[in-house]
């Protein structure tokens, strides 16, 4: 009752006085930037935490600083306009430029298919490979024991108990005591750690996973290890790693596998380990692009196949929806607001089922494009190279039509009525109104849809992708590009995300230099624009 | 602007509230560890939707033994090998994930896979599963299904007796007087090699030549007169010849030809079989077309251990003790009918006769090869096929293929 009575009087307050002067300290809304930032600084805290747990320092520093900046930024108030800018530089720094720069930092490695960790963890991924059971080792029952801080192992030999750690070979113990499953459970002088704590104990399990004790004095016999902390099994290592020489040998064969700067571990007669890391290759991915003989090829009959389909999947939707708003804006034609709206249906359907509902009925067999409007006869749309590229054209056709004639109808109807007027006054036809008027002014306001249209084909994954998923296929390209592949669709099946051999360097690399071409194609072409405005 | 900065709000207030969520139970859990040594472990495993529900009853029984917890995420079977090999070096990845034998060679190379023993219980899986499984004398993965495709005939149209060459299955098919005689996808006009193997190796063309132990060599098998005689086979049964192999078959219009009863023979795996309703159906092996057995690929699942698990002790003892069990094999199995790679399960389950008919194939198959090199060789493989059913000139073709193939696998 309170409330509705003082609402009345403070609306009565001496009208034509401003906000600011209004303001009488803090109010609910600056309770309410409270809250918020509390939420903001929790979070950023929790991401300060969460990266300092993982030890990734740049991360770290990036969420520091941007915590402090977007404190400063609402606590200070001065800074008027970044109030309103951080929230989205924020995350233009977050979504867009951490991962272009990401992007620049993997095309100069050789990120892929067998460089796909660090050194460590390439030596560890090399042991582990290397490391063979003894073939005629039987499973011993076994238990983890510790004495001071040294842990090792207890088998039990077929009634013998034998125990050792990683730097005492396994001698027999007496008196020690075997539980029912055959492991000890009482080992003198050293004490028995309970499986359930080994298995508790991530640390622990570490530890008891990378000990190995040796059987003898002789390290040939090989040592015991433990897989899952209940049985012990003789196995032996045939790879030897030299961390200060940086190689690793093969004490079978002799042969030493020298650690090289493209991220391998190679022998003299050129044999290399399965497993390397990635470095630093400098500009090898973008020469490769260019001068590999089966990779540059099929790249440039890509490459300007892609700009060729960006530029015709502009200009042609672009004068067929012309031609139609053109057409349905005429006040004569009848049911014009029906005949719009069928028209617009293509643009409803999701893009990726039109394109598989286009290769359904593209198909040379069973498809009914051959057999209702060319008498059945064997079209293989999708298998000769130019076909399928004016397939995907059409269907792209198909499909953007609606989007410019929507545009056009808009523009059209914007049109200054005077001007058109007086242009028929001054004794201009049709062909001279449309060529003169309409289009330059028709230009201004769609040309740089036209130019993000363009970014957009170029970029079009989902339709090449569904309907001919890039082929045919060009004979012997060893990266499965084909006649209709994209630069995009290239880029992901080199990227080996689909399956086969993976290599992020490579797609990465060729991702700059599409962004590049975009960027400096867009650029071009807004200054362009900029000339079309001059007719306004 | 203004209602930007709301969205942002909400955003990081959402998330911020996420985050707490899901940071609490772990928080939990380390404590309890710390205090009780008693359910501080965790094992993250990465399964596809279809075998998580089995695997949630073989973790459930896990949990309640040893107080670990075992966490399931759910991934596409498609995304999971690249997302492994990206993960696991990060530290993010799971400790064990569903995976295919085909992936080993590129997983073995990213250094993420670690090496098991089966120890005793090795004995308990099909030999060819465990070869699938092993790559240069190493077994990396407990193997769980094996899957092959086998000759599928329409029992109403051509009986259940299995044609033993492809003359014969073309004579019977002819007879039946359906609208072709035979069916096979050739997945469109990119070409299906995996499907078409079978006829392949009984030219005596393998992709690559075995050594003694089973395992793939790097060296090309399917170069030489035996290859040339598959391409000029399927030159002759290709668009320029009787046309019974056509480019425009993809998966779907195989199985509604079949399914149909337009075609009374095809080439399918037991993936297919539910897509196929109306008529049916009898299993038997694929046909000899160049006069040696028709050896089909054998692919292999199973369930692989992390090179970076920090829970490899426990990630093991969930492998080998509570996956490997008759019990967790048979849920594996009801989950997702695929043919049981643990025998004791294959020989019950082949009371079902369309299983032991894909039994029966796998028998002759051979493990697809593993090793990294395969993901290039596909694509040259595939598109020499297509275009040689399509009416190239058969040798030419086949030999320009395996030169780009010799390059490739050099370079």
């Amino acid at each position: 009752m309170t409330a509705q009575m003082e609402r009345p009087q403070a609306t009565e307050t001496p009208g034509g006085e401003s906000h600011a002067r209004k303001w009488r300290g803090p109010g609910w809304g600056f309770l309410v930037k409270l809250a918020l930032l509390a939420l903001v600084n929790a979070f950023g805290m929790t991401a300060i935490l969460s990266a300092w747990r993982a030890e990734s320092w740049v991360i770290l520093g990036a969420a520091v600083a941007l915590l402090v900046i977007v404190d400063v930024v609402y606590f200070v108030k001065r800074a008027l306009p970044l109030k309103y800018l951080v929230p989205g530089l924020a995350f233009l720094l977050i979504f867009q430029i951490f991962s272009f720069l990401y992007t620049g930092y993997v095309a100069f490695t050789n990120y892929g298919t067998g460089h796909a960790g660090s050194q460590a963890q390439a030596v560890e991924a090399a042991l582990i490979q290397g490391e063979r059971r003894v073939a005629d080792s039987p499973d011993y029952p076994l238990a983890v024991v510790q004495r001071g801080g040294e842990l090792g192992f207890a088998i039990n030999d077929d009634g013998d108990v034998r125990v050792g750690s990683a730097t005492e070979p396994l001698t027999e113990v007496d008196g020690a005591e075997v539980g029912q499953n055959g492991a000890p459970t009482e080992v003198p002088g050293w004490t028995v750690v309970p499986r359930a704590q080994v298995l508790a104990d991530t640390a622990l399990q570490e530890q008891v996973v990378g000990l190995r004790v040796p059987v003898s004095d002789d390290p040939e016999d090989g040592s015991i290890r433990t897989r899952e902390g209940s049985t012990g099994v003789v196995y032996s290592s045939s790879l030897t790693w030299d961390p200060e020489a940086q190689t690793i040998t093969d004490t079978e064969t002799g042969t030493v596998y020298e650690a090289t700067e493209r991220g391998s571990f190679v022998s003299e007669d050129g044999e290399r380990l399965a497993a390397g890391w990635y470095v630093n290759v400098g500009f090898d991915n973008f020469v490769r692009a260019v001068t590999d003989p089966g990779l540059a090829a099929p790249l440039l009959q890509v490459t300007l196949w892609t700009f060729a389909f960006a530029i015709l999947s502009v200009v042609m939707p672009f004068a067929l929806g012309l031609l139609f708003a053109i057409i349905y804006n005429d006040p004569r034609v009848r049911g014009r607001k029906i005949l719009r709206t069928l028209f617009l249906l293509p643009y409803a359907f999701p893009a990726f089922m039109s394109a598989l509902l286009w290769r359904g009925m593209m198909n040379s067999e069973f498809g009914v494009i051959n057999d209702l409007f060319f008498f059945g006869a064997d079209i293989n749309w999708l298998q000769d190279p130019w076909l399928a590229r004016f397939a995907a054209l059409w269907v792209n056709l198909w499909l953007s039509y609606p989007y410019w004639m929507l545009v056009c109808t808009g523009a059209l109807q914007a049109l200054s009525g005077d001007t058109l007027e007086a242009a028929k006054i001054d004794g201009a036809g049709r062909w001279r109104q449309f060529r003169s008027i309409i289009l330059p002014l028709l230009l201004v306001s769609t040309a740089p849809l036209a130019i993000s249209s363009f970014a957009f084909s170029f970029n079009n994954f989902v339709i090449i992708y569904m309907l001919t998923g890039g082929g045919p296929n060009f004979a012997g390209s060893s990266e499965g590009l084909g006649a209709t592949d994209l630069l995009i669709t290239a880029i992901y099946q080199i990227s080996g995300v689909a399956g086969g051999a993976a290599d992020y360097g490579l797609a990465s690399a060729l991702s700059i230099l599409v962004f590049l071409v975009i960027g400096a194609v867009s650029a071009l072409a807004f200054r362009q624009t900029r000339k079309l405005e001059e007719y306004q | 602007m203004r209602k930007h900065f709301g969205f942002g709000a909400l955003a990081v207030a959402s998330a911020a509230i996420l985050a707490g969520c899901s940071s609490s139970p772990s928080t939990d859990s380390g404590e309890s560890g710390g205090g009780n040594g008693e359910g501080g472990a965790e094992i993250v495993i990465w399964t596809d939707a279809e075998r998580e529900e089995a695997i949630k009853d073989a973790a459930a029984a896990f949990e309640e033994e040893s107080g670990a917890t075992v966490t399931l995420v759910q991934k596409n079977f498609e995304d999971l090998r690249a997302d492994f090999i990206a993960q696991v070096p990060t530290g993010e990845g799971p400790d064990i994930t569903v995976g295919a034998h085909d992936w080993l060679g590129a997983l073995v190379a990213a250094g993420v896979v670690d090496t098991i023993d089966l120890g005793d219980k090795a004995g308990e899986f099909e030999q060819v599963a465990l070869e699938a499984m092993t790559y240069e004398g190493q077994l990396y993965a407990l193997p769980y299904s094996l899957e092959t495709v086998a000759l599928l005939q329409n029992t109403a149209l051509v009986g259940a007796e299995a044609p033993a060459t492809w003359d014969e299955m073309i004579q019977r098919g002819l007879e039946a007087g359906t609208e072709r005689p035979f069916v096979i996808n050739t997945n469109a006009e990119t070409g299906d090699a995996y499907t078409m193997y079978g006829f392949q190796t009984s030219f005596g063309a393998p992709v690559f030549v075995q050594d003694e132990s089973g395992s793939y060599t790097t060296q090309v098998g399917m170069g030489g007169a035996a290859g040339e005689a598959f391409a000029q086979w399927l030159h002759a049964n290709g668009s320029a010849g009787t046309g019974y192999i056509s480019t425009t078959v993809d998966y779907d219009i195989n199985n509604e030809l079949f399914n149909s009863g337009q075609a009374p023979f095809t080439i399918q795996g037991p993936w297919a079989v539910s897509a196929l309703p109306d008529v049916d159906i009898t299993v038997n092996p694929i046909p000899s077309a160049g006069g040696q057995t028709a050896a089909p690929f054998v692919g292999v699942q199973g369930f692989y251990l992390s090179s970076q698990s920090e829970n490899a002790l426990l990630a093991t003892e969930f492998l080998v003790n509570y996956l490997a069990t008759e019990e967790a094999q048979r849920a594996l199995y009801e989950a997702d009918p695929r043919i049981p790679a643990y025998t004791a399960l294959a020989e019950e389950v082949a009371s079902d006769p369309i299983i032991a008919g894909f039994l029966a194939s796998s028998q002759n198959g051979v493990p697809m090869p593993s090793i990294p090199e395969m993901g290039s060789v596909w694509d040259f493989w595939n598109a020499a096929q297509s275009q040689i059913i399509n009416g190239a000139d058969p040798v030419a073709t086949w030999n320009q293929m395996i030169t780009d193939l010799e390059a490739e696998l050099a370079g």
